[in-house]
């Protein structure tokens, strides 16, 4: 099956404060429909790692395709029509608009996508919000509700223009294992029903070992891409 | 493709939620063009009412007669002298006669010009108004006083009696409204006045005459034109003066060169009369705009602080915004459209402060005995200075915002996300 992202000889350095090689020759894929996870110990780059997988960060070395086109050296405004388009994405930390509602927080990227109309966009919104047991926090403010509660708001949007992938930075991370769980198989059921490809860093070893593959990292440094 | 509606519901949402900073930018502008609303309309009320005073009551080209010496002195047609270096002792003026010569073809043939709205003949009289044993010192103008009246607003100054009293009574004198005063005379009485030569002559007062400029008022009188030639005891067609309107002001200075050669006469156009003049409106007009200018200066600076602080209040919005899509440029536009919405409703507002105080100035009473026509404080309401407002407004927080959401634009999202 052809892969939906391929990285070849990837190597990033951070210049400051001292000259840092924190990528070091990154080469691997990830096959349409499968569920990855990464791990490895804190400060071995995943984080690094998935800001260039995303297209965020553009100063890196090496090669970057994404549905087996070239996206290294794209403008940034090609870049932000990717992203927007094919790439969903749950950051470490939960990030909402705060004075906006949770349900314009999660149709945003929609609206800028601009495909679909207001209505079909809300009707999606509130689709995946009920997906993820949160319908009724829709009409909130994003500053008035739980931080496991904006995870799961964050990964509804991340949802909300149906990506190529899926990348998260610990998207269970301070979820309690109900939730944690929930999201598991929210996650595995997107893979099953919708071939939807997953990439996620996480800690949780329970939860990696589920997945279909786990890429292991050290000093930035891939040392073993599972099965 | 630019997704307006959501980047202006952003733009909207940021604004309300910090009403306080949107309220206190859009005020900025609010009296940055409501200041220069009111200061250019009153401004130019005022320049316009000036020019009246002055302008309207000065022909666009006068032509007369200059006692003056002449270029070439008799010595320099000798020849004998021819090179030589000629001093020349106490020169008197040329031997010449105040009045124009062929004054009457003159007239005909201006008056057939068709950039020529009217020329006028004046005699101009140098005289004594005598009161008891008094003698004052003036000026009697001989006129055709109806040409007058269709050709300036001649008939604003007359301020008791009307132009056609005099046109109808041969020797009928609008008197100086000063002189009036002085003499404590009123219409319908008589007035004796002295020629330089001596002889005396009985006028009656038809009316007064009111320039609003005392110099003026105290020494000028009119009668008609074939009123004063008669009292010179010259004849028809000795005129000393002829005031020329022209349908465009501007052809003034052209003709007044053309006129001078031609008839070798010296012609004056308006705008070398009243070179001063102008300058007293251009630094009028020049402090209206400085004033404005500084204070939308001011109210920019207001926008670029409250933007600057906005935009670094909102970074997380924006790393969040440009990872899920969002190129630099739509969040520029978002920055960019609230600085235009601060820009739009402060200087909307603006225009209606400066015109509420505009009509409130107009209708504030001003009396004043030198402009008789005057009753209240001119104001100029016009719409390009609303527009220039406007613009002017949009330009300046255009400025103001285009720095900080620049900035905004170019934020990098993994620093914000990545938390350093
Ligand atoms: N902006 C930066 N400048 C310099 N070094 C950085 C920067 N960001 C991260 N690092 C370093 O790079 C390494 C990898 O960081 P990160 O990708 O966040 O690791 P992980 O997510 O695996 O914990 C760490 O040692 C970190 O200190
Ligand atoms: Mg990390």
């Amino acid at each position: 099956m052809s892969p939906v992202l391929e990285t070849k000889n990837i190597n990033k350095y951070f210049r400051k404060p001292v000259d840092f090689h924190v990528l070091k020759d990154i080469s691997f894929s990830i096959k349409k429909g499968e569920f990855a996870s990464i791990m490895g110990k804190s400060g071995s780059g995943k984080s690094t790692l998935l800001y260039i997988l995303s297209t965020m960060d553009t100063d890196y070395e090496g090669k970057l395709f994404l549905n087996n086109e070239l996206v290294t050296g794209n403008s940034h405004q090609a870049l932000s029509k990717i992203r927007n388009e094919h790439i969903g994405f749950v950051f470490q930390f939960h990030y909402l608009l705060s004075e906006f509602t949770v349900l314009e927080n999660v149709m945003l990227p929609a609206k800028k996508l601009g495909v679909k109309t207001y209505q079909e966009i809300e009707n999606d919104a509130k689709e995946k919000l009920e997906m993820l047991n949160i319908g009724h926090l829709g009409l909130k403010r994003a500053s008035r509700i739980s931080g496991g509660e904006k995870k799961r708001v964050a990964i509804a949007r991340a949802l909300i223009n149906n990506p190529t992938i899926l990348m998260g930075d610990e998207p269970t991370g301070n979820l309690d294992s109900f939730n944690a769980e929930n999201v598991f198989q929210i996650f595995k059921r997107l893979k099953e029903e919708q071939g939807l490809s997953l990439l996620v860093v996480t800690h949780d070893y329970d939860f990696a070992k589920r997945t279909d593959r786990i890429i292991e990292m050290e000093d930035g440094r891939i040392i073993s891409s599972g099965p | 493709m630019t997704q307006w509606k959501v980047i202006l519901n952003i733009a909207k949402t940021h604004l309300l939620t910090k009403m306080k900073s949107t309220a206190t930018a859009s005020l900025g502008v609010t009296f940055g063009i409501g200041a220069y609303i009111t200061l250019v309309s009153f401004m130019t009320g005022l320049n316009a009412m000036l020019d009246d005073l002055i302008l309207n009551q000065t022909p666009h080209i006068h032509l007369y007669n200059e006692i003056q010496p002449t270029e070439k002195q008799p010595i320099a047609l000798y020849d004998a002298f021819e090179g030589a270096f000629n001093v020349v002792h106490s020169v008197k003026p040329k031997q010449s006669q105040r009045k124009i010569h062929n004054a009457l073809p003159i007239l005909d043939y201006l008056k057939k010009d068709p950039e020529v709205k009217g020329a006028t003949p004046q005699v101009r009289a140098q005289i004594f108004y005598l009161s008891g044993s008094i003698e004052l010192g003036g000026n009697l103008i001989g006129v055709d006083i109806m040409e007058e009246v269709r050709l300036s607003n001649f008939r604003d100054y007359i301020v008791e009696g009307s132009p056609e009293d005099l046109q109808n009574l041969d020797n009928g004198i609008l008197l100086g409204a000063g002189l009036a005063k002085k003499m404590s005379l009123s219409v319908g009485d008589r007035v004796q006045i002295s020629t330089v030569r001596g002889d005396i002559f009985p006028l009656k007062i038809v009316g007064f005459y009111q320039s609003g400029i005392a110099e003026i008022d105290n020494i000028q009188s009119y009668a008609n034109l074939a009123t004063v030639q008669r009292i010179l005891g010259e004849a028809t067609n000795y005129i000393t003066d002829i005031n020329i309107k022209l349908n465009n002001i501007e052809a003034a200075l052209p003709m007044s060169q053309m006129l001078e050669k031609q008839f070798n006469i010296k012609a004056t156009d308006i705008k070398t009369a009243n070179a001063q003049f102008e300058t007293g409106t251009d630094i009028r007009n020049l402090i209206t705009y400085a004033v404005s200018i500084t204070l939308l200066i001011v109210a920019g600076f207001g926008i670029y602080n409250i933007l600057n602080m906005l935009i670094y209040e909102k970074m997380n919005d924006i790393a969040i915004l440009k990872a899920t899509g969002f190129s630099g440029r739509d969040v520029q536009l978002i920055f960019m459209s609230q600085a235009m919405i601060i820009g739009l409703v402060g200087g909307i507002l603006g225009l209606c402060i400066g015109f509420g105080l505009s009509v409130f100035i107009d209708q504030l009473p001003f009396d004043t005995e030198a402009l008789p026509t005057i009753e209240t404080f001119p104001v100029n309401f016009k719409v390009h200075y609303y527009v220039i407002g406007i613009v002017f407004a949009l330009i300046s927080t255009f400025i103001a915002g285009y720095l900080p959401s620049n900035k905004a634009k170019r934020i990098d999202p993994v620093r914000i996300i990545r938390g350093t």
